[in-house]
C-alpha cells in the first residue's frame, strides 16, 4: 500500500537540521528545536509503526517511480519497529545532550549533525533499494566522523583516525559487494533482486558476493576479526556522542545484516557455520576484554562487541526461533546500549571520572539515582522479567535445537561474565567507599534543577522502556514473532513493493 | 608562487566560468550538465582566483561566509522536494509549470532542486577550501 | 578494452590494499583513495561496456529498438565520487590535524590515554 507519510521520520530529522542551521550559534534555541524534532519524529514513527502493525506493509514510490526503477522506501515491521526504538533512543540522547554536551561542541553544530544521523539511521531503515542503503550508510558515517571529532582531544582525534580508515574500509566493501550484485542480476531493488538471485544459475559467484556484504556489515557492527576500532575509538566522544554510536551504529550493522542475508540471500550451511564461529569468537573476545577494563566508557565498549555475538549467533542458527531472539536483544541491546553510555555520562558529572578505581560511594549520596542504574543494570544482565532475559531464553532453545552446543556455552557464559563485570562495576562505582582522590569532583550537585533533570529525565525514559520491554514481554513476543514471519516468508514484502 | 599571466587571466575567466557554469546549471534537466557540474564549475572558478591571488582576496570577493551557501542550497532542495506533498503526490516528484519560459525552457522543481544543489555545491568546495588553506598558513 | 580495465581494477585494489597495511598516515589515505576509485572502475565495468551507444532515444521513436549503453553504473558512480570526495575532503583535514598534535605520521603512535585512565 502506497503511503507518503512512512518517511515523516525521516523529513522531520531533515528540517530540524536545517532550521539548527539556520540559527547557526543560537544554542539555546538549537537545543529546544532538537527536543520538540526528537519528540515530534517519536510522535511520526510512533504512528508508522502503528499503522505497519495494524495494516500491513506500507510503500513509498520516490520521484513516483515505479518500484523496480525508483528508489522505493518500505515500511515493514522490521524496519518500523527500529524506527520506532531509535526515536525512542534518539530522543533521550537529545534530552541528555541539552545539558551534557558543552557549549563549544554546539557552537561547532553538534545538534544539526546529530539530527542528519538520527535521518540517516531512519533512512537506513525505510529504504528499500540497495544502492539508497550505501548513500544512508554514507550519511551515518560522515556524520559520526563529525560528531566523533568536535571538541577535538588528542584522543578523541586518534580514535577518529581508526574508526574513520576502518569505516570507509566497509563502504567500500560494500559498495563492491553492490556493484558485482549489479554487474550479476541488473537491478538494485532488494524487492527485485530477492526474484532475481535465486534464477543465477552460478551460485557460487553469488554466494562469493554475500561476503563482500558480509564483510562491509561485520566491520560496521563489529564481529569478531573486524572489531578492532570499536573498542579504540568508543570511549573517546562525549557520552551523548558514544550512547548515539553504541546505542546505534552498530545495530545499523546488524539490521543490514539480517536484511541482506534473509531477503537477498539465503546462507549455505558454510556461511551459517561461519556466523555461527564468529558470534562465538565475538562472545568471547569481547568477555576478555571487558574483564580487564578499569574506565567504565571502555568496559561498556567492549560489552558491545560481547552482545553483539548474541545476534549473529541467531542469524547464524537460522532458524525462526534463533532470528525472533536475535530480533528480540537487537530491540532490547539499542535501549539499553544507549542508557549505559548515557549513565556513564551521568557518572562523570557526578564524579569527574570514570576510572572505577578512583570512583565510589555513589550509591550512599544519590539512592535514588543509583536504583535507576541498578535496574538497567539488570536488564542488562539479563535479570528475569527484565528485557535482557527473554531473549537469551529463545537464542539458547533455539541453539539446543540446533546442537550448537558450543554456541550455546558461549552465551551462558557470556551472559555470566557479563553479570560478574557489571557486579564487580557496581561494587566498585556505588558501594565502595569514595577514594577520596583529589582528582574526584561532584560537578551535579552545583547544576540547576533544569540541568539536573535532563540529565537524569532520558536515563529514567529509557529504563522505563526497557522495564516495560521486559514486563510485557507478551506484546513484543508477537510483534517479533511477525518479524521473524516475514524475514522467513518474503512474499509479501515482496508483492508490496512490486505491486 | 604568483604569476602575472595566472592573475591576469583569473581575471577574466572568473566571470566567464562563472557564466558557464549558469549554463551548465539551467540546461542541465534534460541535457548534460545540472547543479553538481554547474556547483563545480563555479567553485573551480573562485578555487582559480584563490590560486593566481590566494585565498584572502578570494574572500574578499565573495564577501561572505561560503558556510551560509549550505543552508540555504539545503533547504531550496528540501523545500522543492517537499512542495509535491502538497498536492499529494510522492516526495521528489517532478512538477512543472506548463508555460515555457524563453531562456530556461519548462520550469518546474526539478530546476529549484538543481538551484539548490548548485549552492550547496558551491558552499560546501569553496567552506573546504578556506578551512585547508587556513589551516595550513 | 574490458581486459585493460580488468587489470587496471586489480593493480588499484592490490595498491590499495597495499597502502591501507603501511603504517604511515598519508598512506593510509592514499590507500582509501585507489580503493576508491576501483571500486568505481569495477561498478563501470559491471556495467556491460557499449560504445558509442548512448541511452538517448530518438525523437522521432517511442522506445528504444538498438543496443544502448546502460546510464545506471553513471549515476552509481557520480554519487560514489561526490561521496568519497567529502569523506576525503574530511579525512585530510582530520589527518593534518592529527599530525600537528601527535607530531608523527606514524599509525602507531596514535595512542594518547584519556585523561580518566590515569
Amino acid at each position: 500500500m502506497t503511503d507518503n507519510s512512512i518517511i515523516a521520520p525521516l523529513i522531520i530529522h531533515l528540517l530540524a537540521a536545517l532550521l539548527q542551521l539556520a540559527f547557526w550559534r543560537k544554542t539555546v534555541t538549537q537545543r529546544y528545536i532538537s527536543v520538540t524534532a526528537a519528540f515530534l519524529g517519536l510522535v511520526s514513527a510512533g504512528v508508522l509503526f502503528h499503522k505497519v502493525y495494524s495494516g500491513g506493509i506500507l510503500i513509498m514510490n520516490a520521484a513516483n517511480w515505479r518500484a523496480p526503477f525508483g528508489i522505493v522506501f518500505v515500511a515493514d515491521l522490521f524496519s518500523s519497529s527500529l524506527v520506532l526504538i531509535t526515536a525512542i533512543a534518539s530522543l533521550a540522547v537529545s534530552v541528555f545532550s541539552a545539558a551534557g554536551i558543552n557549549r563549544a561542541r554546539m557552537l561547532y553544530g553538534y545538534f544539526p549533525i546529530f539530527h542528519f544521523l538520527v535521518m540517516g539511521l531512519n533512512g537506513a531503515f525505510l529504504t528499500g533499494d540497495i544502492f539508497n542503503l550505501y548513500v544512508w550508510f554514507e550519511v551515518i558515517i560522515i556524520s559520526s566522523f563529525v560528531l566523533m571529532t568536535l571538541g577535538g582531544r588528542k584522543a578523541q582525534l586518534e580514535g577518529a583516525v581508526k574508526y574513520m580508515a576502518l569505516n570507509i574500509l566497509a563502504s567500500m566493501f560494500f559498495l563492491t559487494g553492490i556493484g558485482v550484485l549489479y554487474g550479476i542480476t541488473g537491478s538494485l531493488n532488494m524487492a527485485d533482486l530477492a526474484l532475481r538471485i535465486p534464477k543465477v544459475q552460478n551460485q557460487s559467484l553469488i554466494n562469493l558476493t554475500s561476503v563482500f556484504f558480509l564483510l562491509g556489515f561485520g566491520i560496521k557492527s563489529a564481529v569478531f576479526p573486524l572489531y578492532f576500532w570499536l573498542p579504540s575509538s568508543y570511549h573517546t566522544p562525549p557520552s551523548a556522542v558514544a550512547a548515539t554510536f553504541g546505542g546505534l551504529l552498530t545495530k545499523v550493522g546488524i539490521y543490514a545484516l539480517f536484511r541482506v542475508f534473509t531477503l537477498l540471500f539465503t546462507p549455505d550451511d558454510n556461511l551459517k557455520n561461519l556466523l555461527v564461529v564468529i558470534a562465538i569468537f565475538t562472545i568471547v573476545t569481547g568477555m576478555l576484554g571487558a574483564l580487564i577494563k578499569d574506565n567504565i566508557r571502555r568496559l561498556f565498549s567492549s560489552l558491545i562487541v560481547c552482545h553483539i555475538g548474541f545476534m549473529v549467533g541467531g542469524l547464524g542458527l537460522y532458524s525462526k526461533m534463533a532470528m525472533m531472539g536475535a530480533v528480540f536483544y537487537l530491540f532490547h541491546d539499542i535501549l539499553v546500549k544507549t542508557n549505559m553510555f548515557l549513565i556513564a555520562g551521568l557518572i562523570r558529572q557526578l564524579r569527574g571520572s570514570m576510572n572505577m578505581k578512583l570512583l565510589g560511594g555513589i550509591y550512599g549520596q544519590y539512592p535514588k539515582i543509583s536504583l535507576v542504574i541498578a535496574l538497567v543494570l539488570f536488564s542488562l544482565v539479563g535479570i528475569p522479567p527484565l528485557s535482557g532475559f527473554w531473549p537469551k531464553l529463545y537464542l539458547i532453545e533455539a541453539g539446543f535445537d540446533a546442537k550448537k552446543f558450543v554456541l550455546v556455552a558461549t552465551i551462558l557464559a557470556g551472559s555470566f561474565l557479563t553479570l560478574y563485570v557489571i557486579a564487580r562495576m557496581w561494587s566498585e562505582v556505588f558501594w565502595k567507599d569514595p577514594s577520596g582522590d583529589e582528582r574526584i569532583q561532584d560537578t551535579f550537585a552545583s547544576l540547576r534543577l533544569h540541568k539536573k533533570t535532563f540529565l537524569v529525565l532520558p536515563v529514567v525514559l529509557l529504563c522505563f522502556c526497557s522495564v516495560m520491554i521486559g514486563l510485557d514481554a507478551q506484546f513484543i513476543i508477537e510483534v517479533v514473532d511477525r518479524i521473524t514471519d516475514e524475514m522467513i516468508n518474503t512474499a509479501p514484502y515482496i508483492k508490496a513493493v512490486l505491486g | 608562487m604568483r604569476s602575472t599571466i595566472l592573475q591576469t587571466a583569473s581575471q577574466y575567466l572568473l566571470p566567464i566560468l562563472l557564466l558557464f557554469s549558469f549554463f551548465l546549471l539551467i540546461r542541465g534537466h534534460y541535457s548534460p550538465g545540472g547543479g553538481f557540474v554547474g556547483g563545480l564549475v563555479a567553485s573551480i572558478a573562485f578555487v582559480l582566483h584563490s590560486f593566481a591571488n590566494g585565498v584572502e582576496s578570494t574572500m574578499r570577493i565573495i564577501r561572505y561566509k561560503p558556510m551560509s551557501l549550505i543552508p540555504i542550497g539545503l533547504g531550496l532542495s528540501t523545500a522543492s522536494m517537499l512542495l509535491p506533498l502538497f498536492f499529494g503526490k510522492p516526495v521528489m516528484t517532478s512538477l512543472w509549470v506548463p508555460e515555457q519560459l524563453p531562456v530556461f525552457g519548462s520550469v518546474g522543481t526539478t530546476l529549484f532542486f538543481d538551484v539548490g544543489v548548485y549552492l550547496l555545491v558551491v558552499g560546501v568546495v569553496l567552506t573546504i577550501l578556506f578551512t585547508i588553506s587556513l589551516f595550513s598558513e | 578494452m574490458e581486459l585493460v580495465l580488468v587489470c587496471l581494477i586489480g593493480i588499484l585494489y592490490a595498491s590499495g590494499m597495499y597502502m591501507i597495511l603501511r603504517r604511515s598516515m598519508v598512506k593510509l589515505l592514499l590507500g582509501i583513495l585507489l580503493l576508491g576509485n576501483a571500486t568505481n572502475i569495477l561498478i563501470f565495468l559491471l556495467g556491460n561496456l557499449t560504445a558509442g551507444k548512448p541511452p538517448v532515444i530518438p525523437p522521432d521513436l517511442k522506445v528504444f529498438n538498438d543496443i544502448y549503453a546502460d546510464p545506471i553504473p553513471q549515476a552509481l558512480i557520480l554519487t560514489a565520487i561526490v561521496i568519497s570526495f567529502g569523506l576525503t575532503a574530511f579525512a585530510i583535514v582530520l589527518l593534518k590535524r592529527v599530525y600537528v598534535l601527535v607530531d608523527s605520521d606514524d599509525l602507531d603512535d596514535l595512542n594518547t590515554p584519556e585523561e580518566e585512565d590515569i
